[in-house]
């Protein structure tokens, strides 16, 4: 029995080195605060307590409520002694508990006693507990004492009480900001702490009063102020200012310019960098304003300190993306930090090296990275891994020393997501760069020889798919494409026999070996792998004949899919087996926009009883049947579009009207969905009047009249034009609601049996070209656009004017559109100064387009937008420009 | 929590002040920001910062690093590890300072021997140290010296370690410190 308990006693000498905490338990500790309620304390032994306590609270330990309270309590009690070490244990001790509200009552007597006291570490620390813990109603009992300490001349007390102010403004405004006289008084004083908090206390009071931000800039920025921290607030303020104001002055100063250059010459390091940063963040900054702040950010380059060198290099890697022949100077201080220590300041060098480096620099570059690369964590390769791509789009050139840079590393160790930013950039350049196609084919052919990644595998065999059949002698990828065959698994085994067939079709030549090769393949133990082989063969004439495949076969098998493959789905699942074959050209093309519109929906005014009517569902399944079922309607042929309901009258009038546009191949129909919000009314023989006299291609055809609106039912009238067939008419139309007005009674809800004709003027409608174009996503974009080929791409250039933002422009663009943004691109990223758009859509008359557009800022709000269009018909390229031209 | 943490235009803040042992464990830790809301999202937090940087050298210079979009400087002594966080916007000399301040007016309290043992006995003067230098988020102050002072008049009467020191041998050690700074 005795041994185990020795052995145990040994094996924790070893483990456990000492510690005065060691063995510590909760329990044990809140008994042992039962010495708070002795008469006679004891500081020492109670200071002793109150620090176990915090640690156990510092080590995560959580009291509950009863055990908080208790000692909450039990430590009140301990204003009786007057030990001031122990009092400043207790002042912690309050904090850290965060008593609640009835408890603080039980405090709020002894600290402002200890507030009012003749020690200044008493005020000081009562009004920092007391102001933590207080809630709004305990403040203006002690206002008058806090805008006393505001002015002590103790700055600990100023400065506690300046702090405080700070985070109460954040809970009662309307009392802290009484106090700006004060406050104002103190930003004049000595102590340099003091002066730093009274400047941020005052600056929150005031921030929303822009006139007042800019004077307290403008006097303070001619004085001296002492305190570097408050010296780097009056720099962020005064950028806030200059942001705020106007462009520049008619001389084209800007002002307060020369209050942050002359802030470069502060002899705290702090102050010179705040300055510096602030220069190379103002809006539109010329090179001329540049070049100070850029010369002691270089300075700072070869500091000892490590934090010098991490906050210049950082800055001036931001300033590299935009301005980077400013930051060129530094190259050289900047080569020296590739070898840095510290791994965050080597990659923020060699990134920004490559962002600014120039054509010859490249292979000196390239090598000095080659022997970074292998000591830094994968997150760091990625940053220079991308930062390389960019570099080898900006000089084609030196694609060769940059591709065997990017293929050597691939070679090397690494996790997922950094094999696949090198694959990504290898593709990115093939794509990009003609002739580094062959080489970098021939890379990827050779990593997927030893790739541990399934996900990486398929891409890449898909993407030899495309490009390998295009290249000078496709038959030298087929070796790699069929050992996958052998040694991978399912998944891959399956991408490589679809790549094989791709070969197979594209080139007429390799027919007899790939047939060879995918015959073998009807034995492998996998169901899908089979299947494939199976279509392949038997669909591209595997049955020995060499013939050429034809498009359509083409098209079946490698065609993108224009459907989204939710809607496939869902089709599938309600297909019941019947004689009928299922029949793909019946799945929806629309990709559903319903999520979209359901969170726009609580951003409306809620609209009472003039509520437009909920309408039938709005889904384009829920009209096309609609229509099909009115007979005037049954001839128009296949629906293309429905848009989205526009309303064509103000919320709460006494007719809601709004109308959904259905444009068909040579008509467009008008839904008008009508509600009566007038209870004692029912209107019969509901039309529109509809004025096409400004759409001149439209001729009505048809309409249909609601027989009768009874209050607060929603119903439909149609009416119907002929336009030219497959064009994308555009017109604006004016509406008129006639209807005949019958008065209802109330209580018995019976209408009258005369009634008045009446009229009520709606708001104009207008057909645009968006209505035209269907909002098709694409899965992969790039391919998507290789595929439908350069034979009908339109390009060129628009200026877009001022615009608020970026990201105004892209969403206006968007909208003129009516295109589905493909791959996250309608999202702009803050700050940034250009960016690319995909969209993909179906134009009218099924054809499919494809959108890149590139945006750039051009001077300070100026928006210029570079449109790429490819389709498979050059008319609608054209029309696409059209719309944007006219747009 | 105050919004001290949410506006670019504000004032610098901390958002943790942390100090580990040589195994990453927690000797006294202090987070002002609401970014980490539960025990667990802390000591991952702290896992994986303390994991990122044992292998540096930051025992001369702090060091410095980005870390889940926070700036982080620290410093090792012995078998002691000094972090300080603040947002990725924040002027990381300005966080730097706040970190030696702490740093040195610890250095000066323990009388130069900082080491886990020496901080876990004098547990009192850290958390007192951490009470003075920010508040809430809120730099209070950054001078080593005053720092120091602060702590050690309060605590001359009640703490053990310190009780045979008195104010007047707490500034020579203060002016020792400064002077030997200065002569560098």
């Amino acid at each position: 029995m005795a041994q185990p308990l020795v052995k145990k006693d040994d094996d924790r000498d070893e483990e456990v080195e000492y510690s005065p905490f060691f063995g510590i338990e909760k329990g044990a500790v809140l008994q042992e605060a039962r010495v708070f309620n002795d008469p006679q304390l004891d500081p020492q032994r109670c200071s002793q307590v109150i620090t176990k306590l915090l640690y156990l609270l510092n080590q995560g330990e959580a009291f509950t409520k009863v055990e908080a309270t208790e000692v909450f309590f039990s430590v009140t009690k301990l204003f009786q002694s007057k030990d001031l070490g122990l009092r400043r244990m207790v002042y912690v001790m309050i904090k850290e508990l965060s008593p609640s509200a009835d408890e603080v009552i039980m405090v709020t007597s002894s600290l402002m006693k200890d507030m009012t006291s003749k020690t200044d570490m008493y005020r000081a620390n009562a009004i920092r507990v007391l102001c933590r813990i207080t809630d709004g109603t305990l403040l203006t009992q002690i206002e008058r004492y806090l805008k006393q300490a505001i002015v002590d001349k103790n700055p600990v007390v100023s400065s506690a009480a300046l702090v405080s102010g700070i985070h109460l403004l954040q809970t009662n405004p309307e009392i802290v900001k009484r106090w700006s006289n004060e406050v104002q008084e103190a930003v004049q004083s000595r102590a340099a702490l003091v002066q730093f908090h009274a400047l941020a206390l005052l600056h929150q009071i005031r921030q929303n009063d822009r006139l007042a931000v800019n004077k307290l800039v403008s006097s303070l920025t001619r004085g001296s102020v002492r305190s570097p921290l408050a010296q780097c607030l009056l720099i962020r303020y005064t950028s806030q200012v200059i942001r705020e104001s106007a462009n520049n002055t008619q001389t084209g100063d800007r002002p307060f310019y020369d209050f942050l250059e002359g802030c470069l010459r502060h002899k705290a390091e702090m102050v010179i960098f705040e300055a510096a940063r602030a220069i190379t963040e103002l809006n539109g900054v010329t090179s001329r304003e540049l070049t100070p702040a850029i010369t002691v950010l270089q300075l700072f380059l070869s500091s000892s300190k490590p934090v010098l060198r991490f906050a210049a290099v950082r800055t001036l890697n931001k300033v590299a993306m935009t301005h980077p022949t400013a930051v060129t100077n530094c190259n050289i201080d900047m080569e020296s930090l590739i070898s840095d220590q510290n791994r965050s300041i080597a990659t923020l060098a060699i990134t920004t090296l490559l962002k600014t480096g120039n054509e010859s620099s490249v292979d000196r570059l390239m090598k000095q990275i080659t022997n970074f690369m292998s000591d830094i964590a994968d997150e760091f390769k990625i940053v220079v891994v991308e930062a390389i791509r960019s570099l080898c789009l900006k000089f084609p050139l030196k694609h060769r020393s940059l591709m065997n840079f990017l293929s050597n590393i691939l070679r090397e160790e690494g996790g997922f997501e950094y094999k696949k930013a090198i694959v990504d950039s290898i593709v990115i350049l093939i794509r990009d760069i003609p002739e580094a196609k062959e080489t970098g084919l021939l890379h990827l052919c050779e990593f997927i020889e030893d790739c541990e990644f399934t996900y990486l595998s398929t891409q890449i065999l898909h993407f030899l798919g495309i490009e390998g059949p295009k290249t000078s002698d496709p038959s030298k990828y087929i070796r790699y494409i069929y050992n996958r065959v052998h040694l991978e698994n399912a998944t891959v085994r399956a991408g490589a026999v679809s790549t094989l067939a791709k070969f197979g079709a594209m080139v007429d030549g390799l027919k007899p070996r790939i047939f060879v090769l995918l015959r073998r393949c009807l034995f492998d133990t996998d169901d899908e792998v089979r299947d494939r082989a199976t279509l392949y063969l038997n669909t591209l004439g595997g049955d020995g004949a060499v013939v050429e495949t034809g498009a359509d076969v083409k098209e079946f098998l490698f065609g993108s899919l224009d459907i989204p493959l939710v809607n496939l789905e869902n089709s599938l699942k309600n297909y019941e087996p019947s004689e009928k074959p299922f029949d793909i050209n019946f799945v929806l093309k629309e990709v559903k926009t319903q999520p979209l519109a359901e969170k726009k929906a609580p951003g409306k005014k809620p609209t009472g009883l003039g509520a437009p009517p909920p309408g039938p569902p709005s889904t384009v399944d829920a009209y096309e049947k609609l229509l099909s079922s009115i007979p005037e309607f049954a001839n128009f042929g296949k629906l293309f579009k429905s848009s989205a309901p526009v309303e064509l009258t103000e919320a709460e009038t006494e007719y809601a009207v709004n109308v959904v546009k259905h444009i068909f191949d040579s008509h467009v129909v008008f839904q008008y969905n009508c509600t009566n919000t007038i209870p004692e009314q029912l209107l019969e023989n509901v039309t529109v009047l509809v004025d096409a006299s400004e759409a001149e291609e439209f001729a009505e055809v048809a309409s249909k009249p609601l027989r009768s609106l009874p209050y607060d039912s929603p119903g439909q009238t149609f009416v119907a034009f002929e336009k030219p067939e497959g064009v994308p008419s555009v017109g604006k139309f004016s509406n008129m609601l006639r209807f005949i007005v019958k008065e209802v009674d109330p209580s018995t809800g019976e209408a009258e049996d005369d009634g008045v004709e009446d009229e009520y003027q709606l708001e104009d409608l207008e057909v645009v070209a968006a209505d035209y174009i269907l909002k098709v996503g694409v899965s992969n974009f790039r391919n998507a656009w290789e595929s439908m080929g350069s034979d009908f791409e339109r390009v060129d250039e628009y200026g877009l004017g001022p615009r608020d933002s970026l990201a105004e422009a892209v969403n206006a663009v968007i909208d003129l559109l009516g295109m589905q943004p493909c791959e996250g691109t309608e999202v702009v990223s803050p700050n940034s100064r250009s960016h690319t758009c995909l969209l993909s859509g179906v134009y009218i008359g099924n054809v499919k387009v494809l959108v890149r557009l590139q945006f750039g800022l051009d001077g300070p709000k100026d928006v210029a937008m570079k449109l790429a269009v490819r389709s498979e018909d050059e008319t609608v390229s054209d029309a696409i420009h059209e719309i944007v031209a006219s747009g | 929590m105050s919004t001290l943490f949410l506006s670019k235009n504000s004032c610098p803040a901390v958002k943790n002040i942390l100090i580990l042992d040589s195994d990453g464990k927690r000797v006294a830790v202090k987070y002002y920001s609401d970014e980490w809301p539960t025990h667990s999202a802390k000591l991952s937090f702290e896992k994986s910062l303390f994991a990122r940087t044992l292998k540096s050298n930051a025992r001369t210079e702090a060091e410095i690093t980005m870390f889940d979009s926070n700036i982080v400087i620290y410093k090792f002594v012995q078998d002691l590890h000094f972090f300080i966080t603040g947002g990725d916007d924040e002027n990381e000399l300005v966080l730097a300072t706040v970190l030696q301040g702490l740093f040195d007016a610890i250095s000066l309290l323990l009388r130069n021997a900082l080491d886990k043992r020496e901080a876990l006995e004098n547990l009192d003067i850290i958390f007192l140290c951490f009470d003075e230098v920010v508040d809430h988020g809120m730099i209070l102050e950054t001078d080593a010296n005053v720092l120091a002072g602060k702590v050690a008049i309060q605590n001359m009467d009640a703490s053990v370690t310190l009780s045979e020191q008195t104010i007047s041998q707490a500034l020579a050690t203060a002016r020792e410190h400064l002077t030997k700074t200065l002569l560098k």
